[in-house]
């Protein structure tokens, strides 16, 4: 050994210190040891479950949208699927994320791949890109880089297939089933069956309350019976929306193996961490069966032509079925629903809405008109109903009339009329003096009785309710100077008067009845996806109208002479072959032209409304009509020969229909449509039927178990 | 040349005589449970990490080879080179910043051939070789005070300083920490030590302030509110959290732990192999390597306190101080104690430049233990 190596320095200065070193370290350690019993002994179950719950992802299974069919089976709405992709910018590239010490060592960009199967082109790529590096500036967990983006809408079949197949690689990327719903009618009864949206945040919290994610499962379904959640659809107006909830169907969920990518496991391995349940089936949405006639609107919409704006209502007399629901202008529903892509419905609304006729308005029940001359036979019942006219007495029709300092017209110098005639010409004159005779009140309390300025019930797209004005109304609006004039307007349908052309239809349908007034009705059945008959609606009375039969008879008989005795307002429009009685009406609409709008607008708006409100056929009636041309012009030229075309056009799918009957509602027992009353005709809403006043949330969620009652003996389950 | 280098055969006789078998033994179960271990941590992986454990495998025998030729050269010659030794280090250090590569933000790296290598790791050694042998030749019978610890301050601050400069937050703070334990060993003054943790007290706002950048801080503001961020900084330490705690008492099994086989465990074979271990054997099993951990450093005092010089006790309280911080740092931070700090756990993180370093403590370690006292 050499010198150097020589043990030559002392090492007492250390040796009090490596106890403490000991001390030191075996506390560090102990402190390691007793965190470990606390994660894993007493935190085990905890954890294991939180980690159970990492890898368990429930992943809903969608369900179909019911279809919508008319009364002969046609169909109106149904879906399509289509797919969406979706991408989570910090997942389809990391590189793209703030960078840090820790990360897996085989987390890439699959970006570029999902850009490929999705063939972007380069543009879409670079702005995509630039997206995702914008969302990634921060990776915290509310940042934008944790949130899906749409990358592509309604992707091909083929690249939907290509994206599955490839999915374990295209790591950040979602294919979200997203059904398209076709309209294939397109503009036709667009506002009656409405279309679907994509929910929007605010109904959304109404549904998902900001605890949403703390809830039981029981709390939830009650807040949100439903489960609507973030990019749903859900009927928007018309009967998607207010049988929203037969139609919508019920999610399914399947527990699946997730890993931290996002990536579905499958396989023995997989499949031992599943617990039960595994899965929950959906529950396919429940179809409906119309009462409207498909072909019938198409001729409606050929009669309406000619017009730029209005609406037409065919309603059976004996059950208040509605048969036709028309108005226009209309619109695509396939454009509001998606199926063109989100930027179409975007460009669509903006157009939609900038239209002075409005074409969103369902004026068939959401518009409220000056009747004019239609309301002419329930001023004549309510004389008639207080006896103070004799309806053979006549009245002197000189063209005007002075009542104080001002002066009423009439159309023409009708010469002396008596009620019957007067109807029939529509002299203006005898109703002044008979309105003055009876009183506001008492031609009120007789349109009351038709269900004139009530809302009908109908509940499919919210309801314009009407006026028909008393004294107390008026003494309230103007401050308690009624006036003289406001009694004679009302007898023949102007002024404060207004009335929606359902409402006009189902108060025709009971004079042709004989006085009783039906619940509209458009939805005839629900059906279950196979086809069978859940639950049928039968008719419904609304209420009475107390009145003579008599007394019905004679205006009855004046209605007849309007379309069919010489002198009568649409004699020259009449069609032999037909039987119709009806009223004209012209109803002016008091514009007042101001400087905002042009001439053409001012021109337009100035003209008056033609009406023709009409049953038919006379001796026995089956549906009555009412048509509205809105600014149209005169109701005997404009209006009634576009309800005489209907009429006709109702009257030969009548025949065609009878020669060869229509096809059975698939249960043969129960054929539709309906042409003989049904007795017993329950009076007032049968439970299950939406609720009218509110048509947003209709009753109890559709589960194959808990079909509302109610339905009649003849139901008969699936 | 043999019995210069202490392998003469009176040298061997004794190697063999005093052979530290508790050593060798701990320290092989802890590679061979390693390598186990990181087979489960990259099996889920197993396209992109499939060959990390074979690679483990050569890099434990490459570091027993060190380990034994580091142990059968007498540690005093060490001493010699100490210096010498020291200054190929902070070459090294230096080095990295010119061809050093970048990785996630921060160059440790330096690449010869198609490996690459951390001289960060190695300059520990190199730092308790010239801070042993610095107090080996400065003895001093009463109290040290600041000035005589300024010398072995400016041998530990310059690699120290470098490391963080990389950045490499941990690393340098094992340094730190290294230092720090080997200060202690030796006598200081009451007072100097005093205004020791006061300066520290001082020095750390401004080191947060200007010496950290925001995603060391973030880690550190994260480990504060743990459940904050889980996606982003928080996702490591949550997830190996979870990791452990799902592991109960026995364990979900090998290569059953779904938190790793899952891919929530990110670095599950670098930082986090300790989350991996303890899910699939549970507090059994993680009890029983916090024990051999124990036991490795225990053992390394007790080699320091049976030195028969000063330079053997600094040499082997270094050597035992680095695995020390290593391992307590690294399960501190997986089971959720200590902040996110990127430090290595010895013999079970994957990794060439940190298998051959704790390789070589080890063999330190060894190497005076089997020339201590008789």
């Amino acid at each position: 050994m050499s010198e150097r190596l020589v043990p030559r320095s002392d090492v007492g200065e250390f040796r009090k210190r490596y106890q403490w070193m000991a001390l030191f370290a075996f506390v560090a350690f102990a402190i390691v040891a007793v965190r470990l019993f606390q994660l894993q002994v007493i935190g085990g179950k905890e954890y294991a479950q939180v980690a159970h719950e990492n890898v368990i992802r429930r992943v809903t299974l969608s369900t179909t949208r019911g279809v919508i069919r008319d009364a002969y089976g046609r169909v109106l709405a149904s879906s399509r699927p289509a797919f969406n992709v979706y991408i989570v910018p910090g997942r389809v590239m990391p590189s793209a994320r703030p960078p840090r010490r820790w990360g897996s060592v085989d987390e890439r960009d699959s970006f570029p791949q999902i850009a490929d199967t999705l063939r972007l082109n380069p543009d879409e790529r670079a702005r995509l890109t630039a997206k995702i590096r914008e969302a990634c500036v921060t990776d915290e967990d509310k940042s934008a880089c944790w949130h899906s983006i749409l990358v592509r809408e309604d992707v091909p079949r083929d690249i939907v297939a290509e994206l599955k197949q490839h999915a374990w690689e295209l790591v950040g990327s979602d294919v979200v089933s997203a059904p398209v719903r076709l309209y294939p009618y397109k503009n036709l009864g667009s506002h009656l069956l409405g279309y679907v949206a994509q929910v929007d945040a605010e109904t959304l919290s109404k549904f998902r309350p900001e605890n949403y994610k703390t809830m039981t499962s029981e709390e939830r379904a009650k807040a949100n019976p439903l489960g609507y959640a973030p990019g749903d659809t859900l009927g928007a107006t018309g009967i998607e929306r207010a049988w929203e909830a037969y139609l919508r169907g019920q999610r399914g969920w399947e527990k699946r193996v997730v890993d931290a990518r996002g990536r579905y496991h499958t396989g023995p391995e997989a499949d031992r961490l599943l617990d039960d349940p595994k899965r929950q089936e959906p529950i396919p949405g429940r179809d409906l069966r119309l009462t409207v006639d498909m072909e019938l609107m198409e001729g409606i919409e050929k009669a309406m032509r000619t017009q730029v704006s209005g609406a037409v209502v065919v309603v059976d007399v004996r059950t208040g079925r509605l048969l036709a629901l028309y108005s226009k202008p209309d619109f695509d529903p396939n454009d509001l629903s998606g199926g063109a892509g989100r930027e179409k419905v975007r460009e669509t609304f903006n157009k939609l809405y900038a239209d002075a006729l409005r074409p969103m308005l369902d004026k068939s029940m959401s518009g409220a008109f000056q009747p004019g001359s239609t309301f002419k036979p329930f001023s004549a019942l309510a004389a008639l109903e207080a006896k103070l006219i004799n309806p053979a007495e006549s009245e002197r029709c000189d063209g005007y009339l002075f009542y104080g300092r001002r002066v009423f017209r009439c159309s023409h110098v009708h010469g002396r009329v008596n009620m019957r005639a007067a109807i029939a010409q529509s002299c203006n004159i005898y109703f002044y003096r008979l309105g003055e005779t009876v009183g506001i009140d008492r031609l009120a309390h007789v349109a009351a009785e038709f269900g004139l300025g009530q809302k009908t019930g109908l509940g499919i797209n919210p309801e314009a309710q009407g006026r028909v004005p008393t004294r107390s109304w008026y003494s309230l609006r103007y401050k308690g100077q009624f006036r003289i004039g406001f009694t004679l307007n009302s007898a023949i349908g102007q002024g404060a008067t207004t009335v929606t052309p359902l409402q006009l239809a189902l108060a025709y349908a009971a004079i042709g009845n004989g006085g009783t007034v039906y619940m509209p009705q458009a939805v005839r059945a629900i059906e279950s996806a196979d086809g069978a008959v859940l639950q049928d609606f039968p008719p419904r009375v609304r209420q009475k109208a107390h009145v003579q039969p008599e007394n019905l008879q004679r205006i009855t008989d004046a209605l007849h002479a309007v379309v069919n005795e010489e002198h009568g307002t649409a004699y020259p429009v009449r069609d032999p072959a037909l039987d119709v009685a009806g009223k004209t009406g012209t109803a002016q609409t008091g514009y007042v032209a101001t400087s905002k709008d042009s001439a053409k607008t001012a021109w337009f708006l100035a003209k008056d409304h033609a009406w023709f409100a009409s049953f038919a056929p006379f001796k026995s009636p089956e549906v009555a009509v009412v048509v509205l041309a809105e600014h149209g012009g005169s109701g005997p030229t404009i209006a009634a020969p576009i309800a005489i075309q209907v009429v006709r056009e109702y009257t030969r799918l009548r025949a065609i229909r009878a020669g060869k009957p229509p096809p059975p509602v698939r249960d043969p027992q129960r054929p539709l449509p309906p042409t003989a009353p049904q007795a017993p005709i329950p009076v007032g809403p049968a439970p299950g039927d939406p609720d009218p006043n509110d048509p947003v949330s209709p009753p109890v969620p559709v589960v194959p178990t808990s079909i509302p009652p109610g339905g009649g003996q003849d139901e008969d389950m699936p | 040349m043999m019995r210069e280098f202490g392998l003469g055969n009176r040298g061997v006789v004794r190697a063999r005589e005093h052979f530290d078998w508790p050593l060798f033994l701990v320290s092989s179960m802890l590679a061979v449970v390693g390598v186990i271990n990181l087979y489960s941590a990259t099996s889920a992986a197993r396209a992109a990490l499939s060959d990390i454990y074979i690679q483990q495998i050569y890099w434990l025998v490459l570091g027993g080879i060190f380990a034994t030729v580091v142990s059968a050269i007498d540690y005093r010659h060490y001493e010699r080179l100490g210096y010498l030794l020291y200054g190929v280090g902070i070459i090294s250090l230096l080095l990295v910043f010119i061809l050093g590569k970048d990785i996630r933000g921060s160059s440790r790296w330096i690449n010869i051939g198609s490996f690459s290598f951390q001289p960060s790791e190695f300059t520990k050694i190199f730092l308790i070789i010239a801070l042993a042998k610095y107090l080996h030749d400065d003895p001093k019978s009463e109290g040290r005070t600041l000035s005589d610890l300024l010398v072995p301050a400016i041998i530990a601050a310059v690699p120290t300083l470098l490391v963080l400069k990389q950045p490499d937050l941990g690393t340098a703070l094992i340094h730190g920490l290294i230092f720090t334990t080997i200060c202690l060993l030796t006598r200081i003054k009451w007072k100097s030590l005093l205004s020791l943790v006061v300066g520290a007290g001082v020095l750390f706002p401004l080191v947060w302030t200007y010496g950290m950048k925001d995603y060391q801080k973030k880690r550190i503001t994260t480990f504060l509110n743990p459940e904050e961020n889980l996606l982003g900084s928080g996702w490591h330490a949550h997830h190996a959290r979870v990791a452990i705690g799902a592991g109960g008492v026995t364990g979900q099994g090998f290569m059953k732990g779904t938190q790793n086989q899952f891919h929530f465990l990110p670095d599950q074979h670098s930082d986090f192999p300790f989350a991996v271990y303890a899910e699939d054997w549970g507090f059994l099993g993680g009890f029983f390597l916090v024990f051999l951990y124990a036991f490795l450093v225990l053992w390394a005092i007790r080699v320091a306190s049976s030195a028969k010089d000063r330079f053997g006790a600094v040499l082997a309280i270094g050597c035992g101080a680095l695995i020390f911080w290593h391992a307590i740092f690294n399960l501190g931070m997986v089971t959720g104690l200590l902040p996110v700090v990127g430090v290595t756990l010895p013999l079970f993180s994957a990794g060439g430049s940190s298998v051959l370093t704790v390789m070589m403590a080890i063999g330190l370690l060894m190497n005076v233990s089997m020339r201590r006292n008789a």
